[in-house]
């Protein structure tokens, strides 16, 4: 955790974002692995599928944080669990009722962000033990960030695998498609570069940092 | 009802069609436990016998669901029978057999958020299988968990010895890894009907 940040911009500012980059769910906590490899085959999927889930996030958030004196310490866990079933199931039935066709897509990943270790463990570590209201930004901020995190992959993977972006044709007409990128195997490698050119930002950043300290 | 041989249905969930490898069920015990052979292969047989319980106790709650007529509480139901039946299946080998428990230890409870579980009732619900070919599924899923996982552990055994750049150590090269592994189980392919 960076001190100098957490100084910078008030707190239930720093709730938000940390989210987004400092903590981002996918790229620095490695968590919820499957729904970001499973449908991020077009863009259109990996949008719908990063909304779903933070809508889950924002509202199981809101239930854990105004029952978290209630709920008995023993069964919590089974009590997240049963909040955040309830709201998926809301979100499995709006789902198709807004598009058939983004439903049949996403088939039962939609009924899977039940066990998206992102949720409970935003629900277990942060809602529990914080405020309404805090805890809300922080599952909106988890929310962006993993939904930002799920669109890197969809748009590397459509735009490459395809040559168009969410529908419309975006490279030259003669573009070779790298068919690799829509089968399962390119969704390992592109999180797999992501994360690559994470590390190496991050490692370029603190060798200049200690090299301004020298 | 479907009428797919038992055959099919195994080798397409071990093989074809395998959990890991091309529908990203289980991916975080697959990067999480897989740095060691031993580890990975004890895990592999706790998510096979995981997977088998929860296939014959989610077959019942979706006959019984059936009949209420209630199919909105398939998913809450599944996820506290799933819940229960890894409770349940602790406290079983804990009291039948001390020394399978002692081995498979801290991985029992965090199955329960394993998606390949969940993952598997729900195919098997949509996939109209009856009890029979439901089993016959789980244990094919369970199968090829264990040789995705057994197979990820051996690689990253070898890859302690490697020389590797800074950057990619850790997840990263993991991903890759597993891609090539995605790639070449597609090679399955032609197994299938």
């Amino acid at each position: 955790m960076n001190t100098v940040d957490q100084k910078a911009v008030p707190d239930s500012m720093d709730a938000l974002l940390k989210g987004l980059w400092r903590e981002n769910p996918v790229f620095v906590q490695v968590l919820g692995m499957c729904p970001v490899l499973a449908v991020t085959n077009t863009v259109i999927n990996s949008l719908v599928m990063g909304l779903a889930t933070m809508f889950v996030l924002v509202m199981s958030s809101i239930f854990v944080s105004s029952f978290r004196k209630l709920i008995p310490k023993q069964v919590r866990i089974a009590t997240f669990i049963l909040i955040i079933a309830t709201f998926v199931t809301v979100a499995d039935y709006v789902i198709p009722a807004i598009s058939i066709e983004v439903h049949r897509s996403l088939g039962a990943f939609i009924s899977l962000i039940v066990v998206n270790c992102v949720i409970l463990g935003r629900a277990e570590s942060f809602s529990s033990k914080n405020p309404v209201g805090r805890s809300v930004l922080d599952a909106l901020g988890m929310g962006i960030g993993f939904t930002i995190a799920v669109l890197s992959l969809g748009v590397v993977r459509e735009v490459l695998g395809n040559g168009t972006f969410a529908g419309y044709r975006v490279l030259w007409s003669g573009f070779e498609p790298w068919v690799v990128m829509l089968l399962p195997g390119g969704a390992f490698f592109v999180l797999g570069f992501w994360l690559l050119l994470f590390n190496w930002m991050r490692e370029r950043r603190s060798r200049t940092k200690t090299e301004v300290a020298s | 009802m479907s009428t797919e041989p038992l055959s099919t249905i195994f080798l397409n969930a071990a093989l074809i069609n395998n959990f890991v490898l091309s529908a990203f069920l289980g991916i975080c015990p697959f990067i999480g436990v897989s740095r060691k052979l031993e580890t990975a292969s004890r895990m592999g047989m706790a998510v096979t016998f995981v997977m088998l319980v929860s296939s014959v106790c989610a077959y019942g709650v979706h006959q019984a669901l059936l009949i209420i007529g209630a199919p909105y509480l398939q998913l809450i139901s599944y996820i506290v029978i799933i819940a229960s039946a890894v409770q349940l299946v602790e406290m079983f080998i804990r009291k039948f057999s001390p020394a399978l428990f002692r081995a498979l230890g801290i991985f029992l409870p965090l199955i329960t958020t394993n998606c390949a579980i969940l993952g598997l009732a729900l195919f098997q619900t949509s996939k109209e299988y009856d009890f029979v070919q439901a089993l016959v599924y789980a244990l094919g899923a369970g199968v090829g968990f264990t040789i995705a996982i057994v197979v990820m552990a051996g690689m990253r055994e070898e890859l302690e010895l490697a020389e590797l750049p800074d950057i990619v150590r850790g997840t990263a090269i993991v991903l890759i890894l597993a891609g090539l592994l995605s790639l070449s189980f597609m090679g399955f392919a032609g197994l299938g009907t």
